[in-house]
């Protein structure tokens, strides 16, 4: 857990106001609580991109214009990706994460 | 520098005052008894004597809230209310301080309903009193005048970067006219200076967030750095007081202390009530008797300590709080005045008097009136009744 580990700055050290830093929910692994895992299939994939139009979270990395993976440590699994996937293409899938962790191990 | 004598009333000192400072954005919405503010530099604004954006909301919550965008954007911003507008503002309020905008907001004392009513007393604001905002009392219009170029200074300097009501007695002062010395708008300008934002939302170069959650492990040391501002704050407003007064000729400080050092009894009041107990007080001098009076400035922060050092040598003090706290007990001003005392080796007994509820007249008799019961309370040492409601028909 990325930053939890680091000691917490006393009062004094914090910006006032609660002014803070934009971007720093990057470093935390805001995806380890997801129930459904999206799992991309190239062979099918278009790289229209409406997927990573519509990644509420930023998950979708695209490279070179064209899909290139998911951000699974910040991926909550919430499915829009799937979703908007043209259904001619349907080339995302939304599977068990508990099923797909136990099958990495 | 001498000012120029004009005669204004407190409404049109205040509107006077935030056309020479030119904030950036004024989010308002009208009021009894300050509306007149509103609509006098809505006019500035429509006229353009302001380069301000005039921003006519639909209702003070939305009038806070603008505001509040604007101050978070960079801009020096500034709204006007009073009473039930002030109410609604609470929720913001609170918002305004913590995220550390530097609001000035004049704001005009009026009674809070139920029964409804339009006229003065001190409900409004000390309702807002544990919100985080400086509160600085104005005797009349030139001092209300005063105070909110003063307030633009302390509000914005770093180390205090707090919101501030600046506050005036509604009709008493709001619709009195009265001379007074109204600075150039040049020299205000000047005095204000250029605002500097610590923070800007939109600056492209300087992303941030504000505004986020602050759980169990955040929230308190957040809390604890506001405690630390308005703390800070005490210094800053003794400094431009004093620096305002070696410019213009009119020193400020937290509170003036009014024929006290040998007084053996005195009042602790707040507003416009210190013009007409000073002519008692004079008037009882030249009987001969040891009265004085202190006339809070600043209620937040809460000078304790020089209060305190100030009233250490009364025999009998009567705290009069134009608004009643409905604690079972006394009023805010009662509270603060008699807790701070706790500490002297050898206190004066303190008494309070509830009065001006609603507006209602307060004369040269209710005043005397007090000065003689604290002769007796002086005299027996007696502190009962310990809250009067003074002038209200039994």
């Amino acid at each position: 857990m990325a930053k939890e580990t680091i000691a917490k700055p006393g009062w004094t050290a914090l910006p006032p106001g609660g002014v803070l830093p934009a971007g720093t929910a990057h470093d935390f692994m805001t995806g380890d609580w997801r129930s459904f895992r999206p799992v991309h299939d190239p062979a099918k994939c278009t790289h229209c991109l409406i997927c990573w139009i519509y990644c509420p979270d930023s998950s979708v990395r695209v490279s070179a214009g064209k899909f290139a993976g998911f951000d699974l440590d910040h991926c909550k699994g919430c499915g829009l990706c799937a979703a908007v996937c043209p259904p001619k293409v349907a080339a995302i899938a939304m599977i068990d994460e508990r099923a797909a962790r136990a099958e990495e191990k | 520098m001498a000012g120029r004598k004009v005669a204004k009333t407190g409404n049109e000192a205040m509107a006077e005052v935030m056309r020479q400072i030119n904030p950036d954005v004024v989010a308002a919405y009208p009021i009894t008894p300050a509306t007149e503010v509103v609509q006098i530099f809505s006019q500035f604004a429509a006229d353009g004597a302001v380069d301000t954006e005039f921003i006519a909301v639909e209702s003070e919550h939305s009038a806070l809230s603008a505001t509040m965008g604007a101050a978070a954007s960079g801009a020096r911003a500034m709204t006007v209310t009073s009473s039930q507008g002030l109410a609604l503002m609470y929720e913001m309020m609170y918002i305004a301080a913590a995220l550390r905008l530097p609001i000035v907001l004049p704001e005009v004392n009026r009674a809070l309903s139920a029964p409804i009513n339009i006229h003065c007393d001190h409900s409004d604001t000390m309702g807002a009193r544990d919100a985080g905002w400086i509160q600085i009392f104005s005797e009349n219009s030139q001092e209300a005048y005063d105070n909110i170029v003063q307030a633009v200074r302390i509000c914005e300097h770093p180390d205090v970067r707090l919101p501030a009501l600046v506050t005036t007695d509604g009709f008493i002062i709001s619709h009195c006219m009265e001379t007074m010395e109204i600075l150039g708008d040049a020299e205000v300008r000047d005095y204000v200076g250029p605002y500097t934002p610590a923070a800007s939302l939109l600056d492209p170069a300087a992303p941030h967030t504000l505004g986020a959650i602050d759980l169990q492990d955040y929230y308190f040391e957040h809390r604890r750095q506001l405690a630390e501002a308005m703390r800070q704050a005490k210094a800053r407003i003794v400094a431009v007081g004093k620096e305002f007064g070696a410019r213009f000729g009119r020193p400020y400080g937290l509170f003036e202390s009014y024929r006290l050092d040998d007084a053996e009894v005195g009042l602790v009041l707040l507003g416009s009530t210190a013009g007409t107990a000073k002519m008692v007080v004079d008037a009882l001098r030249a009987d001969g008797r040891k009265v004085g009076l202190l006339k809070l400035r600043v209620f937040r922060p809460f000078p304790y300590e020089e209060m305190a050092a100030a009233l250490s040598r009364l025999k009998a003090v009567a705290v009069m709080d134009r608004s009643d706290g409905l604690a079972g007990y006394g009023g805010p001003l009662f509270d603060h005045v008699r807790s701070a005392l706790f500490d002297l080796e050898r206190k004066p007994r303190v008494v309070d008097y509830v009065y001006g509820l609603g507006g209602r007249d307060i004369s040269l008799d209710d005043i005397r009136a007090v000065f003689d019961r604290l002769a007796a309370v002086a005299a027996t040492g007696r502190v009962d009744p310990l809250i009067t409601y003074l002038g209200v028909r039994d």
